[in-house]
């Protein structure tokens, strides 16, 4: 069934919006990343316009998110203190990252900085959540003894703590913003991945559970997208409200049945899915840049600012 | 007054050269197409006849039609190898490119059409870009516009028919001309041209206006003109399809 969308001027396929919605919402049900390094490209391989792909898809992300965390509270497995606590660093950091990305841009060649130090960080990022959860597997395997969650370090040595009672934490709020203030200024620069370095930081740097952790994650993208979207509606009117549903549709059932398989699943294993996802992402915007295109030149709508 | 109209017209057909004896008359299957939510493509049917006051002249006529869609800013970039990755550098930025352009032919166009009537009609696709401005960064546009018409051939939002024109006895013509599904808003310029050794003999402007109709013209219009009310609209349905399949699960799965 072909669809006509008013604002991205293409018709495309209903039924394979709503695969594509679901696909997305799988993901972000399952390991609390927001989709939109999947769904941008996606929409754009199928004839979305850029600008659009990009405004809608944040919309898209609002209702998976939605309902991956009101599938993750029914198991109590949503942080709310720690989720505001990172998001209001969050802010923070992507208000400084904004005005960064401004002044590199004023210097030029930035396109090239920001790629480059995407691949090698989310590439790090991945190769050691990899090792460590499968370290942990293997140990979880010989039935060795548990190593200790909690190592007490200089982080809980700072001032302003509170408790954080779902993740099972009683630490100061300082580490929390300051992992929000982080991600939200890599964001910020290199425009997606806000939940795939937000999960790692999450589990590694704050020591929260990883059951905790997708939950708690999905809880402040729904504001960060939200955000995004109402941004992109009024500045550049590039959310395309007819695609929005379709793969909203397709994203929150998506989100539910992610849940679902998440839950069932291991810490560990979570953990090096995780990492084998991130990794992926990682070759394949490394592969982009290395590998000669079969067309060099591209067209676009529309004058550059 | 009108009578001295009518003998100046006459006068003005006598004077005209006998090439001019020859004209268009020329119809279209419809002249506006409404964009819905279901639209998938249009098909046009062109068609008409040439009028002769006198027996055809010797040589073979050709038609030609073309139909250009509203016209459109584009940037074309260029990706180049910097430190060993693909990164775009060089970009040309073209004030007004035709979002589509079609030109249908009886015969290949070279032959059918001198330069000096390209040039001055702009019927060829080299022609009708090339007659817009293009801002550059790059040294020379010409690679950038080659290129761009040859990504937007590939996308077929560019055509080029040659013998798309059916032409019986010299006399009758018909093009059907399929615009596609992405089609840009606007007055789409349908022009037919008689040719008879590579000179115009004669030419006839039409337009198809091309309007979003619907649920698609308010949903265009609201984006544009309360673009608070769409933004907040998005998300409250974001949120509430969120909330409805997370109650839905519930029920299947307690």
């Amino acid at each position: 069934m072909q669809l006509y969308l008013p604002i991205a001027e293409v018709s495309v396929n209903a039924f394979l919006l709503l695969g594509l919605g679901g696909i997305v919402g799988f993901l972000s049900g399952m390991f609390g990343v927001g989709g939109g390094f999947l769904i941008t490209p996606l929409l754009f391989f199928i004839g979305v316009p850029p600008a659009v792909a990009v405004a809608t898809g944040a919309n898209q992300v609002v209702a998976s998110s939605v309902s991956g965390v009101l599938a993750q509270l029914r198991r109590k497995a949503v942080d709310f203190r720690m989720g505001t606590v990172l998001l209001i660093g969050g802010f923070a950091g992507s208000g400084v990252g904004i005005w960064v990305f401004q002044w590199m841009t004023r210097l030029g060649q930035v396109d090239l900085f920001v790629q480059l130090s995407y691949v090698l960080f989310l590439g790090l990022i991945g190769a050691m959540m990899l090792q460590e959860s499968l370290r942990a597997w293997f140990r979880a395997q010989k039935g060795g003894p548990v190593r200790r969650s909690h190592v007490h370090t200089w982080v809980h040595g700072l001032p302003l703590k509170m408790k954080f009672r779902a993740s099972g934490l009683y630490i100061s709020v300082l580490p929390p913003l300051a992992v929000g203030g982080l991600v939200g200024f890599l964001a910020a620069i290199m425009g997606v991945g806000g939940g795939f370095v937000m999960v790692p930081a999450m589990i590694y740097l704050l020591g929260m559970p990883t059951k905790v952790v997708v939950g708690t994650s999905l809880f402040q993208i729904i504001f960060v997208t939200a955000f995004t979207t109402f941004m992109h509606a009024v500045t550049s009117q590039t959310v395309d409200i007819l695609l929005a549903l379709l793969l909203i549709i397709g994203g929150v059932i998506g989100a539910q049945v992610g849940t679902t398989v998440g839950v069932r699943l291991k810490a560990e294993q979570l953990r090096i899915l995780l990492a084998l996802l991130v990794l992926a992402v990682s070759v394949k915007i490394a592969l982009d840049l290395l590998i000669r295109p079969g067309e060099l030149y591209s067209v676009m709508p529309g004058v550059l600012p | 007054m009108r009578g001295l109209a009518v003998l100046s017209l006459i006068a003005a057909l006598l004077a005209a050269p006998a090439t001019g004896s020859e004209g268009i008359v020329a119809g279209m299957s419809q002249n506006r197409v409404s964009i819905t939510a279901s639209f998938d493509g249009s098909e046009i049917l062109i068609y008409g006849a040439v009028k002769r006051d006198a027996p055809a002249p010797e040589g073979p006529m050709e038609v030609i039609i073309t139909v250009e869609g509203p016209a459109t800013p584009v940037t074309i970039r260029k990706k180049d190898r910097r430190a060993g990755i693909w990164v775009n550098t060089e970009s040309v930025e073209v004030d007004a490119a035709p979002s589509f352009y079609a030109v249908a032919t009886t015969g290949p166009l070279r032959s059918i059409l001198t330069e000096t009537e390209d040039l001055r009609h702009r019927i060829s696709l080299p022609r009708v870009i090339r007659a817009v401005g293009a801002a550059t960064e790059a040294g020379d546009p010409s690679d950038f516009i080659e290129a761009m018409q040859r990504i937007r051939l590939n996308e077929g939002r560019y055509r080029v028919l040659q013998g798309g024109v059916e032409f019986t006895e010299q006399t009758l013509f018909r093009s059907d001309i399929v615009l596609p599904s992405n089609l840009t808003e606007g007055e789409y310029r349908v022009r037919i041209f008689l040719t008879r050794e590579g000179r115009v003999v004669d030419a006839q402007d039409r337009v198809i206006g091309v309007r979003k109709e619907g649920l698609e013209r308010f949903l265009f219009n609201l984006s544009r003109e309360q673009p608070w009310a769409y933004g907040i609209l998005s998300l409250v349905l974001a949120a509430l399809a969120g909330w409805a399949a997370s109650a839905g699960f519930r029920l299947i799965r307690p």
